[in-house]
């Protein structure tokens, strides 16, 4: 057994791909630097990023596999779930292992857990699209701030970025502490430190435009009178919006 | 001022609640020129009400007067109740205000109808449009199309909204006449009529032309009220599928009726709403759009009802036992979607995957179809699988008893105390 360590990027998970069949390993425990234990029983390789090689890789997949394979293959990975590289590893040994493109042998475990696993990502994906709620501040930032199950957010800034063309925008991660920022003409990745005041999402009249406290009263009175209390159904509510997102709705505070 | 506004909000979005329409899916408005917003295919849900239902746009009456006094409807003209109304400005105002926060994916703007019918009509049309041309919004817009209104207006209207909608409010001319006198079908009728004209015109003009205008590119929808009047499973459902097949509606929408008045001619207040009917149609609407169901296949002379403690589905298969049970490495992708516990995606990834090895039982478990139903109709390639001659009512019961169907409280035998 051989533990590979790489930079935890899909990139940098390419270029372990390359060097698997590279150096010939056989069996493989893929690991991110930083999560990495060293184990006396196991060889341990250090895999650096290397352009040539992720590109080689990726350019032998789209040969392989469909445009809608490939981008399950880059949701998977963006799960972050603990073993998903060497499941994607021994996908990635299927494809290229077969004649015919075997993104549908369903039978197959990697196969499988690849697209329900592409397939969790891309909900939490369309959760975001949903729950996302801006603020906008006094200077004319719409901004939001969420923590979801998943690495989104490089999924969810096209859409963004298509639907609010004409205004700033920062969408923050703030469990991985990273967010995407719209400048009016691109979108790019931010690190923001907050100061204590605004930084449990308390205390936001101190920065906010004035007219965003009538907007998000108007939206809590508008949410709870389309409410029919005839038809109560807690539990179909608390499916479609579990509560580890409330937090964030301005419809799901009192008020 | 700001009091004024959240007290009209109250009581107009109260006031469309009835409406249950809320999608925002298929339409293909983008964002030109830097603008605000698009309507892409797939339709979100930005939040759900405490009743489990989606909230995907802000969804208001501009008014609740209305000259109509319709029994069904909590606006009626003789009802006891609060009346506003809001100015063009303020549902502007409101619909980009939320549109920017990402609360909604646009407006199903709605109304009571104030003097007549082209008088209300061309103030819908006047927001919409102040919306598209005046604030670049491509957000999604649901229009109500009001009974009686011109052509004309109708015309315009599809310009700028993505989906209009005409309820025939009752499933037979019978019932409309005996609850909303004021109306009669015809006026409903020929709007839809000629929004399909419309409508298909525009999609062959489309094909030569890429530029030609969209006319309401997320089609034309209807609702009916289920349960204010005695109609059967059977008539709703034939009606349903006359508007989808003669009218090529999107949806129809079937609203359980939630009572709101002592009027005799209505369930009196405090019926409870018929919520598990209202889920089974959906399921049988549902069967008829995706799954290749005939309406005769799923309710008939000799089947006029729905089952409410089984799904149509599944209640047709024990109707037709003769036709189980089906090889899942063999049979057609669209007899395997006839498979009850099996849906649409089930069913093709069974067909894609099967081509590299024979499916198992195991496969199955892991694919996430409902074993508990399916189980009882179909053969596959496992040693500790064996299909059984059971008579449909055992299976029926085998089924009941194993399962955990949410309506399960509403049927068991068992004596509920508290």
């Amino acid at each position: 057994m051989t533990a590979i360590t790489y930079d935890g990027t899909f990139e940098g998970w390419l270029t372990v791909v390359f060097e698997v069949y590279e150096y010939k390993f056989g069996d493989v425990e893929i690991c991110k630097k930083d999560r990495f234990q060293a184990n006396v029983f196991n060889k341990h390789h250090e895999s650096y990023f290397d352009q040539q090689k992720t590109t080689r890789v990726w350019k032998g997949l789209t040969q392989k596999i469909s445009a809608p394979a490939l981008s399950g293959l880059y949701q998977a990975f963006l799960s972050e779930e603990k073993g998903i590289e060497n499941v994607l590893l021994r996908y990635v040994q299927h494809v290229f292992g077969s004649k015919q493109s075997i993104e549908r042998d369903y039978s197959n475990a990697a196969v499988l857990t690849v697209v329900q696993t592409a397939k969790k990502v891309y909900r939490e994906k369309h959760r975001m699209e949903a729950f996302v709620r801006f603020q906008l501040t006094a200077d004319n930032l719409y901004y939001a701030i969420c923590q979801p199950d998943f690495n989104v957010l490089p999924l969810i800034q096209k859409h963004f970025k298509d639907r609010y063309a004409d205004q700033r925008w920062l969408i923050y991660d703030s469990s991985r502490n990273y967010g995407i920022y719209y400048n009016l003409s691109v979108v790019e990745n931010v690190i923001v430190s907050f100061n204590e005041q605004t930084s449990k999402g308390k205390n936001i009249e101190v920065i906010t435009d004035e007219k965003e406290e009538l907007y998000q009263r108007l939206w809590q009175q508008y949410f709870s009178s389309v409410n029919i209390a005839a038809r109560r159904n807690t539990k179909l509510h608390i499916q479609h919006m579990p509560k580890r997102y409330w937090k964030f709705l301005p419809e799901k505070q009192s008020f | 001022m700001s009091e004024r506004l959240t007290e009209k909000l109250s009581i107009l979005a109260d006031a469309a609640k009835y409406d249950v329409s809320c999608s925002s899916s298929g339409s293909s408005r983008r964002n030109e020129d830097k603008g605000l917003g698009n309507a892409k295919g797939e339709g979100i849900c930005h939040a759900y009400t405490e009743d489990g239902r989606c909230v995907s746009l802000l969804k208001i009456l501009l008014t609740n007067h209305c000259i109509f006094d319709c029994a069904y409807c909590v606006s009626r003209k003789s009802n006891d109740i609060q009346r506003a109304a809001f100015t063009v400005q303020e549902v502007v105002d409101l619909t980009i205000n939320f549109y920017r926060r990402n609360y909604i994916e646009g407006l199903f703007l709605s109304s009571g109808i104030f003097k007549n019918a082209d008088y209300t009509m061309e103030r819908l049309v006047r927001i919409a449009k102040k919306l598209r041309q005046e604030h670049n919004f491509n957000g999604y817009i649901h229009l109500k199309a009001i009974p009686g209104a011109s052509e004309e207006l109708l015309k315009e209207a599809g310009l700028y909204a993505d989906r209009l909608s005409v309820n025939v409010e009752m499933p037979t001319e019978q019932s409309l006449k005996l609850l909303a006198p004021d109306k009669n079908r015809k006026d409903m009728i020929a709007p839809m009529k000629y929004l399909k004209g419309a409508i298909e015109e525009n999609r062959e003009e489309k094909k030569l032309f890429k530029k030609a205008p969209l006319f309401a590119p997320a089609g034309q929808s209807t609702q009916m009220v289920i349960g204010a009047t005695p109609e059967s499973d059977l008539q709703i459902l034939w009606m349903a599928n006359q508007f989808y097949e003669k009218m090529k509606l999107k949806r129809v929408y079937y609203s359980g009726y939630v009572p709101i008045s002592n009027d005799n001619r209505l369930p009196a207040i405090g019926t409870p709403v018929p919520m598990i009917r209202e889920n089974r149609l959906y399921q049988a609407d549902w069967l008829l759009r995706f799954y290749g169901f005939k309406v005769e296949e799923i309710v008939n002379l000799e089947n006029p009802l729905l089952d409410t403690d089984i799904d149509p589905k599944l209640s047709w298969a024990l109707r037709n036992l003769h036709l189980f049970p089906l090889d899942i490495n063999k049979a057609d992708l669209s007899l395997i979607m006839r498979i009850p516990g099996i849906g649409v995606n089930s069913a093709k990834k069974i067909v894609a995957a099967r081509k590299f090895n024979k499916l198992s039982w195991d496969n199955l478990k892991k694919f996430g179809i409902a074993v508990n139903r399916a189980r009882n109709f179909v053969t596959c390639q496992s040693d500790h699988f064996s299909f059984k001659d059971w008579m449909p009512s055992q299976i029926k019961e085998r089924i009941l008893q194993s399962g955990a169907s949410k309506y399960k409280p509403n049927f068991s035998p068992q004596l509920k105390l508290f």
